[in-house]
């Protein structure tokens, strides 16, 4: 026991920043970043050296057709998101903040429920059996079940789902701090609401709009279990089809189609920090 | 003049109408699965034919379900402790003793975070595969510990940026050691950081399924797992019953952490946010 240490304790002191981080980098580096640098040398050598995988991704059609799918839904969902959280943002900003605070529960509550609660969830209202279709048969609205699972639509919308709460943080940190007397001033001077919107409030918030959206896409660049489940082949995404070749033991496939996903992730990653500064990413997500 | 005043507040009723149904497509979902969970029907229907307990009791009967939760359990109590653990005391590092290189530290600790859950799977999987991990206890602990650490330094680094070192010198000044010191002058104001940091690890490792698809199986089928194998299947109301205890777990972390916050919160505010 007789080591009592004291701020500046010499050369031991040194030493110590190191040992301390030293498990976490380990960690991180040996199993996660050391692997992934060898599943990217992996993607130019199997099944034979060369960048073969690489001409695969533009040139082959099908490689393609997923590249596009993935970005198409992102972008779908993004808008979706959008439209969905910019009132429901402005009317929590506009609220008391103890108001807010508890209708943020609302936003809240879907992060905090398992993903898998949620798949199942989707399944049992949009299924040919679902609440949705019984309830459109029962009233008498069709004969027949729509197709509501399987297909583009379920994965939208549960994607939008699983991202509603991204995008209405992001936002909503934002118009926070949006000065309320700017508003006031403009329809004090006799501007109607939508000039006062159009020309102060949503340049205003666009560095919100531009976060959210930007953060929903990056995310949605990475889905993998609300494609598998909720939707059909043809909305095999990025994510899908890597899992799909590695276990099938195509790893130089599965492996490049891994480096162009962390390539256009990590790219929007740079336009955001360009844009926006990477610590907004926490300060928005952990906001209130 | 009224239908001038209806129609000024019209907008605002729109609002709040338009809000309501946002809020009603975040929640409603949810609680879809509890109804199909008392069910008495043989499958999906809705409304339910009658009302039973059938399906909770095929969850509790059924040692393939229960092994799984106590399993995820085990798993994400080990993780806690070690994305904490280890998390804080990077955490200390980055704060307390930067070193040049630090920034570059920082964001290799964040990678797990950027880089798409997949692919952050197959790099382990890779790991694994050479290890004999796969399906192993330790091997998903390690794995859920890569996906928790992000969150879990994210939160200590706040938790330390909020201690007031002049606290600590106070201490030191009047002849306390440095263990004294942390345990009674900066623990206390780490404590809700530390907690936070906690939840978050938990439910990193108690939802992440990604990973195990991967890495798990066999002996090392968590819960989650078990949950996506049966969507994938077979659709029966023992995994609606499944889904209401875990909806009402989630709703039970979720007020209590909401109320740690709200006290903590009080608590500054009562102090007059010196801070």
């Amino acid at each position: 026991m007789g080591m009592v240490m004291r701020p500046g304790d010499g050369r031991w002191m040194r030493l110590l920043p190191f040992i301390l981080v030293g498990p976490s980098l380990a960690l991180i580096l040996l199993l996660f970043l050391y692997p992934l640098l060898r599943l990217v040398a992996e993607s130019f050598l199997d099944p034979t050296p060369g960048i073969e995988n690489y001409v695969a991704v533009v040139t082959d059609p099908t490689l393609w057709q997923i590249i596009e799918t993935t970005l198409a839904i992102g972008t779908e969902c993004t808008v979706v998101t959008l439209v969905l959280a910019y009132p429901v943002s402005y009317l929590l900003s506009r609220l008391p903040r103890s108001r807010a605070n508890l209708l943020m529960m609302f936003v809240l509550l879907p992060f905090w429920t398992s993903l898998l609660v949620r798949m199942y969830a989707w399944m049992v209202l949009l299924g040919r059996h679902g609440i949705i279709n019984e309830a459109i048969i029962g009233l008498g609205l069709s004969d027949k079940p729509f197709p509501l699972l399987y297909n583009r639509f379920a994965v939208v919308v549960g994607m939008s789902h699983f991202l509603l709460p991204f995008m209405v943080l992001s936002l909503y940190s934002t118009m926070i701090g949006i000065d309320r007397s700017l508003i006031e001033a403009a329809s004090c001077m006799g501007s109607t609401f939508r000039q006062t919107f159009r020309r102060i409030y949503l340049p205003l918030s666009l560095p919100g709009v531009y976060a959210g959206c930007l953060l929903v896409f990056i995310l949605a660049m990475g889905f993998y279990i609300t494609p598998a489940l909720l939707g059909s082949p043809q909305e095999t995404t990025i994510s899908v089809y890597i899992q799909q070749q590695i276990q099938q033991l195509n790893w130089g496939e599965g492996t490049a189609m891994a480096v162009v996903l962390v390539a256009i992730v990590i790219g929007l990653f740079a336009i955001y920090d360009r844009l926006l500064g990477f610590d907004r990413l926490f300060r928005d997500v952990g906001a209130r | 003049m009224i239908v001038a005043s209806l129609l000024r507040r019209l907008p605002n009723g729109l609002l709040w109408a338009y809000s309501v149904a946002v809020f009603a497509f975040l929640v409603v979902p949810l609680l879809v699965v509890v109804p199909v969970s008392f069910s008495s029907g043989m499958y999906l229907q809705f409304p339910p034919p009658g009302l039973s307990l059938h399906w909770y009791e095929d969850y509790f009967g059924d040692p393939q379900w229960i092994d799984a939760t106590i399993l995820s359990l085990k798993i994400a109590l080990c993780v806690v402790v070690l994305a904490v653990g280890i998390g804080s005391l990077a955490a200390l590092v980055i704060v307390r003793m930067p070193f040049p290189g630090i920034g570059l530290v920082r964001l290799i600790l964040m990678t797990p975070l950027i880089v798409p859950s997949v692919v952050v799977a197959i790099a382990v999987y890779s790991v694994y595969v050479t290890f004999h991990l796969i399906g192993s206890f330790l091997g998903i602990v390690l794995a859920h510990t890569i996906v928790a650490l992000p969150f879990t330094v994210v939160l200590m680094v706040a938790g330390f940026q909020r201690v007031d070192r002049r606290l600590e010198e106070a201490s030191y000044t009047m002849g306390a050691s440095v263990a004294w010191t942390f345990r009674h002058v900066t623990l206390p104001i780490l404590r809700p950081s530390i907690f936070a940091a906690a939840i978050f690890a938990f439910i990193a490792s108690w939802d992440e399924i990604i990973m195990v698809i991967f890495i798990g199986g066999g002996a090392g089928t968590t819960l989650p797992l078990r949950m996506f194998n049966y969507l994938r299947t077979e659709i029966n109301p023992t995994i609606a019953a499944v889904s209401t205890l875990l909806l009402v777990f989630a709703i039970v972390a979720f007020a209590t952490a909401e109320t740690v916050r709200m006290r903590g919160n009080a608590r500054r505010a009562a102090r007059g946010g010196a801070s």
